[in-house]
């Protein structure tokens, strides 16, 4: 792992009309480093997300990526750049095939060949390359918006709660799929709910609330501090 | 079993298209009906090249129509260029058109659609303006029967018409057309894919736009003589709208089937029985809506057959 950071966050603040929903948010992540992102529903832990992918951007400070400032990029030269993510609610292209959804991206991204094949079989869904997407479950549409990401070749990878709705056998397998991306030097920011699953693919997380940074550091440290407690059971 | 070459599809359709329309004057002695169907073909198939490919509906098509139409004319009447010359001009004036309205596309769904239509009214307005008569002939129209030429304006057309379906053909079937499709479908999920949706959406504007302008020329050519309102009337871009639907937009083969058929059945019974026509009319698209919303191309598609 290197120490150089890939990503650092700048005080970055967002806000949506009147209401602040990002407070000076400031963090760094390297190369083939996973970091959880937690907080109660409303945090900001999306919006984060958001903000890195360019899908909103950020009203102050500064997303560096790799030394550049890449705040306020149209959202395709951040995905070139390397940046990708998927979604909690996945978004692929429902009237297209699997394959044909995983294509566009290896074809568009411009980041050197992809091996569309491992990556469907790497996804769980090289048994459905000749689907309509759209006839995919909620969770493998989740993992179809994540072979897209992947066909991007990208460098770091956003993760938006994927392990809601999985059985343990499901998210099993997806821990081993994060881990084994970060151990390619990929690093991945998950957002997720589920905390013994966020145990097993990392140890730093960062802690949400009201848009404000609560805590970083190991999970385990993080459920003894007082500020996370109160942010997720009220005090 | 081997593949057959991306290009035969498309050019089987273009190879049959020229063949039809260069002996169907041969067939058919009212040679300004065809010529009308190919008009008509062209736009839908022009209007498919946005609304099939990115599902922006422009309402004011017409707008390009007329502008290639009044272009064409004017060059016509103040230069020395030749006619065919005047005609692509016309299809570029219409492109400036579409570069101008670019803005538009801040707005999405109907009020694009809105939008746009109060675009071409606005150029009908301009054109057709009393104080404009030295150069528009304002509201009495312009003549440029001085270069009246039905043949050479009906094999001008029928080019329109393969250019627009080769266009087609491309969206259909190209990267930049798989760009199109993903943009269409979810476009935060096509701009994570690399698609540039702001250059892609532009082009496939332009290109309809320049299509409706080209054929709005080969139609001023053709007819030589007319008022604003006849290549202005909102009934042409309904027409066009309604007609590419029928067939199935997103498809090659759709718009032009729809197109054919429509105008067909229009020029049969919508001169000489408007009552019926629009009766049957009315009637026809209530059941496409009810049964066939995607066009006739889906009764192909629903059998999964590889629709061009």
């Amino acid at each position: 792992m290197s120490s150089e950071p890939l990503l650092r966050l700048e005080n970055v603040g967002k806000r949506f009309g009147g209401m602040t929903v990002l407070h000076e948010q400031s963090f760094s992540v390297s190369p083939g480093e996973i970091l959880g992102l937690v907080g109660p529903n409303g945090s900001g832990k999306t919006t984060t997300i958001n903000v890195i992918s360019g899908v909103h951007p950020p009203d102050e400070g500064r997303v560096l990526f790799e030394g550049r400032e890449i705040q306020g990029l149209p959202i395709f030269r951040i995905a070139r750049l390397g940046i990708n993510r998927s979604f909690q609610v996945p978004k692929c292209f429902r009237g297209m095939r699997v394959r044909e959804n995983v294509e566009v991206a290896a074809t568009f991204a411009r980041r050197g060949a992809v091996d569309i094949d491992a990556i469907l079989a790497e996804t769980g869904l090289a048994s459905h390359a000749d689907d309509i997407a759209g006839s995919l479950t909620v969770n493998q549409q989740k993992m179809l918006d994540l072979a897209r990401a992947l066909a991007t070749n990208p460098r770091l990878l956003l993760v938006d709660e994927i392990g809601a709705g999985l059985n343990p056998a499901e998210l099993g397998g997806i821990a081993t799929l994060l881990r084994g991306l970060a151990a390619r030097g990929i690093a991945l920011i998950v957002v997720e709910h589920l905390l013994d699953f966020l145990n097993r693919v990392t140890d730093r997380v960062i802690v949400l609330g009201a848009g404000r940074m609560l805590f970083e550091g190991s999970l385990a440290a993080a459920s003894k501090d007082p500020d996370v407690v109160a942010a997720f059971i009220g005090g | 079993m081997r593949k057959p070459p991306a290009w035969r599809g498309p050019g089987l359709v273009l190879v049959a298209l020229a063949a039809i329309f260069a002996v169907a004057p041969r067939l058919y002695s009212n040679e300004s009906v065809l010529f009308t169907m190919m008009t008509f073909m062209a736009l839908a198939q022009g209007l498919n090249l946005l609304y099939g490919f990115t599902g922006y509906l422009p309402f004011g098509y017409v707008g390009f129509f007329g502008t290639g139409a009044y272009a064409t004319s004017l060059l016509v009447t103040f230069t020395s260029l030749p006619v065919i010359a005047a005609v692509l001009l016309g299809g570029l004036a219409a492109v400036v058109v579409g570069l101008i309205l670019g803005p538009l596309f801040r707005l999405s769904g109907p009020y694009f659609s809105i939008a746009n239509l109060a675009a071409s009214q606005i150029i009908y307005n301009v054109v057709a303006n009393e104080a404009l008569k030295p150069i528009t002939g304002g509201p009495y129209g312009i003549k440029i029967e001085h270069v009246y030429a039905p043949t050479a304006s009906y094999v001008t057309m029928l080019a329109i018409l393969l250019a627009a379906t080769a266009l087609a053909a491309y969206f259909r079937r190209s990267r930049f057309g798989l760009g199109l499709r993903a943009m269409h479908q979810d476009p935060i999920s096509a701009s994570l894919a690399g698609v540039d949706i702001v250059r892609e959406r532009l082009i496939a504007w332009l290109a309809s736009a320049a299509i409706a302008g080209l054929a709005g020329g080969a139609y001023a050519w053709n007819l030589s003589v007319f008022y604003p309102e006849a290549v202005f009337t909102l009934q042409i871009s309904v027409f066009a709208i309604v007609f590419a639907l029928f067939g199935g937009v997103g498809t090659v083969i759709g718009p032009l089937l729809g197109a054919a058929l429509l105008y067909a059945f229009y020029a049969g019974i919508g001169v000489s029985a408007p009552q019926y026509f629009e009766l049957l009319y009315g009637l026809l698209i209530v059941l496409l809506v009810l049964f066939l919303p995607n066009g006739l191309a889906s009764l192909l598609t629903r059998r999964n057959v590889d629709v061009l």
